[in-house]
């Protein structure tokens, strides 16, 4: 009888091309997302007359350099990033991969187009050049960022080169609480385990906590594994990804989808399995969580305050406390519900789907923005599938913009940053410093906890508000 | 690629941990061309907002003129998979990283561009960052074949490499190269997959 095998070992071991027996193996690649990014990939491609091996494997999308504020490459003002959106369709036409061009309702932001398409499926390896592409993991795949390098040596050969990363558990077990979501999940665990806690692992998430997540909701639980470290993030595909994936337009379908689902049933981590390392967090102790510092480890509840560094465990964490304070222009021991807020941004691959923006519109409803507030949908089907259910009304009556799908604030490098000194409260993934622009303070929060900073200009517990 | 053999360098610390890629190159400087990229190494770190030289950033300190080698803190270069990161700090000399650990995104990144990353255990490279601090200008070597880095101090620190990453450096392989040699391999995969996966 063979040993029991985690999920992640199960995808690994089917993907081996080659076993060079001194610890590398080539690794066949199921699934490659292409962006507006990847235009370095192809030139390394072209620098060789080579052609993209699989183009019926990769798909492609403009999401890092394109506007937010209308959906042709006329609206994008910097010609630089311009030409870097025209490349990515002169590319996929000259190579033949399927694109999703602005205009084009499927476009969007690479990590919510790819499992909306039901591009993403359990079982798949699936590379982009991108590091929150562990994002995918949500449904039951082996996803993972790569560089511009390995990028084009996926294009030449559909394999890469790798090292055996090694399994860890992270379970959160019980019920969440009233008001807490997969983004208050993650922030907690990144709290516990550091920002390098899961460096060389991929984190397999399980527990009831995570059974109970919507895709949706295990998507953004995925998507900030790289946050934790991680070199991927999974979830064990369950009767929710199947409801989720079927009639996808290219998931499987008719016969198809039985024996897919036949396959994708064998995946889940059998009794017993090994993992190098294990966490339990208590689900009914987080609470909606927030940032205070500049690595998303500086993750604190709603009802906590400003750290003193003069608790910190060691001179270097005391050193990076001050710095992260100095440049969020804090005071130790502030109260963090009742802090002033500049803007606000809810977007980005971590919540920018149809769930994430109900649950702002639910707070936002019938009350008034009284900072600045960005609304940017993940893809242009979130925003079709949102504005019938009318949320954007919703948002526009609240002072909301309303915004066209992209990772706008979340990275800046369309030009959609803030102000030096801004406070930002902001549903993405990195409050690092320069993040949002130079000397912008980032919070990073959930959508409702977002939607609430933006109608009180204060991050406030948004438990209170739905009372 | 230019193989990667031995090099001793001036060395600059870097006392900060879990800097980020962004913090390397930051975002506004992507989407340009190499050359115009150059200066935007560590630019918001090295330049305050007024576009000053900040006098407490070592990579300001004309001592350290030169520098190859960066000596870093925990998980170095984690968060965005920009290969930028690498690739404007070759632009600027650098050909080796020592560090407790890496950010993995950027740690593969590091072998496609010629560049060794080293782990180190972290007393040893904060004892390392502490003496170049006291001597600013002083080299470190790194030998790839013996797997040794030695410090200012001369003392001799052995590190890890996988035979394959370390095989790859020391030759300049071309890792595309490599692969094409497996297309048999690959083409019995995807033949494999095909019979096994056919809704793929």
């Amino acid at each position: 009888m063979s040993p029991p095998r985690t999920l992640f070992d199960k995808i690994w071991d089917r993907h081996v091309v080659v076993d060079r027996g001194d610890g590398y193996q080539l690794l066949y690649i199921d699934r490659h997302l292409m962006h507006d990014g990847s235009a370095a990939g192809f030139a390394k491609l072209r620098e060789r007359g080579m052609k993209v091996r699989r183009p019926d494997l990769a798909f492609a999308t403009p999401d890092h350099y394109n506007s937010t504020s209308g959906r042709t490459t006329d609206d994008i003002p910097d010609l630089q990033h311009r030409a870097l959106v025209e490349q990515i369709r002169e590319n996929t036409k000259a190579h033949g991969v399927t694109l999703f061009y602005l205009g084009d309702e499927r476009q969007g932001i690479a990590h919510v187009v790819g499992p909306e398409q039901g591009i993403t499926q359990p079982g798949v390896t699936l590379v982009c050049g991108d590091s929150h592409t562990s994002t995918h993991g949500a449904v039951g795949a082996l996803a993972f960022g790569v560089g511009s390098s390995e990028v084009s040596h996926v294009m030449a050969t559909q394999c890469l080169w790798q090292r055996k990363p090694k399994a860890m558990r992270v379970r959160v077990e019980g019920t969440l609480g009233p008001g807490v979501v997969a983004k208050d999940v993650i922030l907690a665990i990144i709290a516990r385990i550091g920002a390098a806690g899961a460096v060389g692992h991929v984190i397999e998430y399980a527990g009831s906590a995570i059974r109970g997540l919507s895709v949706e909701g295990r998507l953004t639980l995925c998507n900030m594994s790289i946050e934790a470290g991680g070199r991927a993030g999974m979830v064990a595909p369950d009767d929710t990804t199947f409801a989720y994936l079927h009639g996808r337009p290219f998931a499987p379908a008719g016969a198809a989808w039985e024996r897919a689902l036949a396959h994708w049933r064998t995946l889940p981590t059998d009794d017993g399995a090994a993992f190098a390392r294990e966490v339990t967090l208590d689900a009914a102790a987080i609470e909606p969580m927030l940032t205070w510092g500049t690595s998303p480890e500086d993750a604190v509840p709603i009802t906590g305050r400003v750290p003193d560094p003069a608790g910190a465990p060691d001179a270097a964490k005391r050193d990076a406390m001050l710095r992260s304070l100095e440049y969020m222009g804090l005071v130790p021991g502030t109260p963090l519900d009742g802090l002033a807020v500049d803007r606000v941004f809810i977007g980005s691959c971590t919540n920018s789907r149809i769930e994430d923006l109900r649950a702002a519109a639910a707070v936002a409803r019938g009350r008034r923005a009284t900072v600045p507030a960005w609304v940017v949908a993940g893809s242009g089907l979130v925003k079709r599938q949102a504005e019938a259910e009318g949320l954007d009304r919703v948002f526009r009556d609240a002072g909301f913009e309303w915004r066209e799908p992209g990772c706008s604030m979340c990275v800046g490098m369309n030009g959609d940053t803030g102000l030096p000194g801004q406070r930002i409260a902001s549903t993405s993934n990195r409050n690092f410093v320069g993040r949002q622009g130079r000397g912008v303070r980032t919070h990073l929060v959930g959508p409702a906890m977002a939607a609430a900073a933006a109608v009180t200009g204060r991050f406030t517990d948004v438990r209170r508000l739905a009372q | 690629m230019d193989p990667f053999t031995t090099l001793t360098a001036v060395a600059v610390p870097l006392d900060q941990a879990n800097v980020d890629t962004d913090q390397i190159i930051p975002a506004r400087f992507l989407g340009r061309t190499r050359e115009q990229q150059l200066g935007g190494m560590f630019h918001d770190l090295r330049l305050d907002a007024g576009g000053r030289p900040r006098a407490d950033c070592a990579l300001n300190d004309p001592a350290y003129a030169g520098a190859r080698i960066l000596v870093a803190d925990r998980n170095f270069a984690c968060g965005s998979s920009r290969e930028n990161a690498v690739t404007v700090m070759v632009d600027n000399g650098f050909r080796a990283f020592v560090a407790p650990s890496f950010g993995d995104i950027f740690f593969n990144n590091c072998y496609q561009n010629g560049v060794l990353p080293i782990v180190l255990p972290a007393e040893r490279v904060a004892a390392l960052r502490a003496l170049l601090h006291a001597r600013p200008g002083s080299t470190i070597t790194v030998d790839l074949a013996r797997q040794r880095v030695v410090g200012p101090d001369g003392a001799e620190d052995a590190f890890e490499i996988d035979s394959f990453r370390k095989d790859c450096l020391l030759r300049g392989v071309d890792e595309i190269a490599l692969t094409l040699s497996h297309e048999a391999e690959i083409a019995g995969f995807e033949a494999r997959s095909r019979a096994e996966r056919d809704w793929l």
